[in-house]
């Protein structure tokens, strides 16, 4: 039976959306409908924010208040949209570059406020909005279009960062993957506070060209072939992760939310008066 | 009733105005000499139930104010020049995207970290240019600590009638003088919310403009769900290439205000009716143009002020009117020649205009103002 996700949540006059094909994006897309879908939320009380970049434009096609804003900025648009107005779901949907170079200030404080924001990051290792160049997230000596020689820059690892930075709910999914991001997503809009899903997501038009990692099917099976779970990867030697992505939940930690701490404020003085 | 007369800092008094004018949420970062805003407002906001938070950085303060406007929330930051510098993408965004929200200013020495304890009026045409694009402005000047708190409901007023940022330039001195002021009854001001649609939830075209230009504006998660984006758009808010709608939406955006100036521009002028110079400033500036001029006339000289209000838009009709009549503008500001070059535009050829400057991170004095007029005459 085919799908009613795309009829129930998506602006269908607005499609086709703009990604390449071949891109990891719109299975992305559809995993995070589909956990809004199983956790049963109303269209009308969920806000849909991002900043700018492939991943960003995803919003426009989804039938929710929905905010696209400037580069990198997502998530402070949406901290003032879940503070003002918490009982709003806020997702943010951003990308690599988004969210961890010009937007990496942002993340880290979101995820130490705790604030009850479910951030999902499409990683595809590159600025493909702009064809090709090599951000926080592109391996050591891979290439992008600002680093012809190979990138020299170490890589962030999104989720190590957002978990250090105080995130109480930190996965990891891929494209492949389809059925695990829709879990983690589940899993982070059930968490109270502030929850990261690091979805990645293959750029066959600029990533994949640039390193030639094979066409968009090639890294489809990459991906398959080469994500490890947590528990799979316990028995596996640091020489055979090497180059492996760790794919699952990694932290569910549950902690006092931000808006809800800040009215917690509110209701004392008021009580005090 | 008799009014309860208080001693009151320009940065408070622009806190009071804004609860008064209804802001319910606040997103900031400290600056000097803006700080004291932030901090009455994070004391005063929870007791109505308002929101107060202290971003990472000035650019989130703006984002979140974007963002709290959009849920309903009248909402505002402060800053100062650095932090103005940096909020400029975002103001722009509240342009085309038509968030109603208000920017306040407490301008200091610049550029770069310049004198952040000194007033200075270096950002006015920041205030007009700051962001890229062509977009509509209101920015408001008050000269005293009892209109900034008017100019501050006035600002949401504005902000709320034409959906848009208003920014309110304050500087150091204005920002920190203590006055003594007679808050206003609740009851006695009058306070402008933002239209809201009516219309059936799937008959709503968010950026639809009625007969005034102004689209009414959905709150955020009661069932008018649409679409914003920072990008060019057409009337349904969604992205568009063409340039046809690019042209129709850049050029409503400004029209908005051109169709509103004479409701937005505000001035005051004093002794013009005689005058043979008028002494035009803004600002705490105007404080000592004021005592220049009352100087003056003690010595028989007819002198006369301007005051714009409103700075951006520019009052120039009322400009212009006096300036055929008198033998010359002397136009006194805390930077080297900014709105000067606005009086120059509009005044040029029909009388003269001279300058007193200042950008030492002191105050321009009397003294200063009276040597000028006597210079010229």
């Amino acid at each position: 039976m085919p799908s009613n996700l795309v009829e129930k949540y998506f602006r269908t006059e607005k499609l086709p959306q703009i990604w390449c094909p071949g891109c990891g994006h719109g299975v992305i897309t559809r995993s995070i409908v589909d956990a809004i879908d199983q956790a049963g939320l109303d269209k009308d009380k969920v806000c849909i924010v991002s900043g700018i970049g492939c991943s960003s434009r995803a919003p426009g096609y989804m039938d929710f208040n929905t905010l696209h804003t400037t580069h990198g900025r997502a998530l402070a648009f949406a901290t003032g949209i879940k503070l003002a107005k918490p009982e709003l779901k806020v997702i943010v949907i951003t990308g690599d570059g988004d969210a961890t170079a010009i937007g990496g200030n942002h993340f880290i404080h979101a995820c130490r406020r705790n604030i009850g924001i479910t951030t999902i990051v499409y990683n595809n290792n590159i600025y493909g909005m702009t064809g090709g160049q090599y951000s926080p997230t592109t391996p050591k000596h891979e290439k992008g279009t600002t680093a012809p020689f190979g990138n020299i820059d170490k890589a962030f690892d999104i989720c190590d960062l957002a978990s250090a930075a105080g995130a109480s709910y930190v996965g990891r999914s891929t494209a492949y993957h389809a059925n695990l991001t829709t879990t983690l997503v589940k899993n982070a809009l059930n968490n109270e506070g502030f929850s990261l899903v690091e979805a990645v997501s293959g750029c066959p038009t600029y990533y994949g060209r640039k390193n030639k990692k094979g066409n968009a099917v090639d890294m489809m099976n990459w991906y398959k072939d080469n994500a490890v779970t947590a528990a799979a990867a316990a028995k596996l030697s640091e020489e055979q992760m090497a180059g492996k992505i760790l794919i699952g939940e990694f932290k569910n930690k549950p902690e006092p939310e931000y808006t809800s701490e800040y009215q917690k404020i509110i209701d004392k003085l008021a009580k005090g008066r | 009733m008799k009014k309860e007369a208080r001693l009151m800092q320009g940065n408070e008094a622009c806190v009071e105005g804004a609860i008064a004018a209804g802001m319910r949420f606040y997103a900031g970062y400290p600056i000097t000499p803006s700080t004291e805003i932030a901090e009455i407002s994070a004391e005063k906001l929870p007791y109505v139930g308002g929101k107060f938070i202290q971003m990472e950085d000035e650019i989130a303060g703006m984002a979140a104010v974007i963002g709290g406007s959009l849920t309903g929330l009248k909402s505002m930051t402060a800053t100062s020049g650095p932090g103005f510098s940096l909020k400029q993408e975002n103001i722009g965004y509240a342009a085309i995207a038509e968030i109603p929200c208000v920017i306040v200013d407490v301008q200091r020495g610049g550029p770069s970290t310049g004198q952040p304890t000194c007033p200075s009026q270096g950002d006015v045409m920041q205030a007009k240019w700051g962001t890229h694009g062509d977009h509509p402005v209101i920015a408001l000047t008050p000269s005293s600590v009892k209109e900034t708190f008017d100019l501050t409901v006035r600002a949401f007023n504005l902000a709320e009638k034409y959906r848009m940022p208003v920014l309110l330039m304050m500087d150091e001195v204005i920002g920190h003088m203590r006055e003594k002021v007679e808050l206003p009854d609740p009851s006695e001001l009058e306070i402008i919310d933002r239209k809201r649609p009516d219309c059936d939830k799937d008959k709503y075209i968010a950026f639809k403009p009625d007969e005034d230009l102004v689209p009414p504006m959905a709150d955020f998660g009661i069932g008018y769900r649409y679409h914003v984006t920072g990008l060019v758009h057409d009337e349904t808010g969604f992205p568009s290439n063409s340039t046809k709608v690019a042209d129709q939406l850049i050029r409503r955006l400004v029209d908005k205000i051109e169709m509103h100036k004479h409701d937005i521009i505000q001035w005051e002028e004093e002794n013009t009716e005689d005058a043979e110079v008028i002494i035009f400033s803004y600002g705490c500036v105007s404080r000592a143009a004021r005592t220049a001029m009352k100087a003056l006339r003690d010595k028989g000289v007819k002198v006369g002020t301007f005051r714009p209000i409103t700075i951006w838009p520019f009052p120039e009709e009322r400009l212009l009117e006096l300036a055929k009549k008198v033998k010359t503008i002397i136009v006194a500001e805390m930077n080297l020649g900014q709105m000067v070059l606005e009086v120059e535009r509009i005044c040029n050829n029909v009388t003269k205009i001279d300058r007193v400057n200042k950008v030492s991170g002191d105050i321009i004095y009397p003294e200063e103002i009276v040597a000028k007029v006597e210079e010229v005459l």
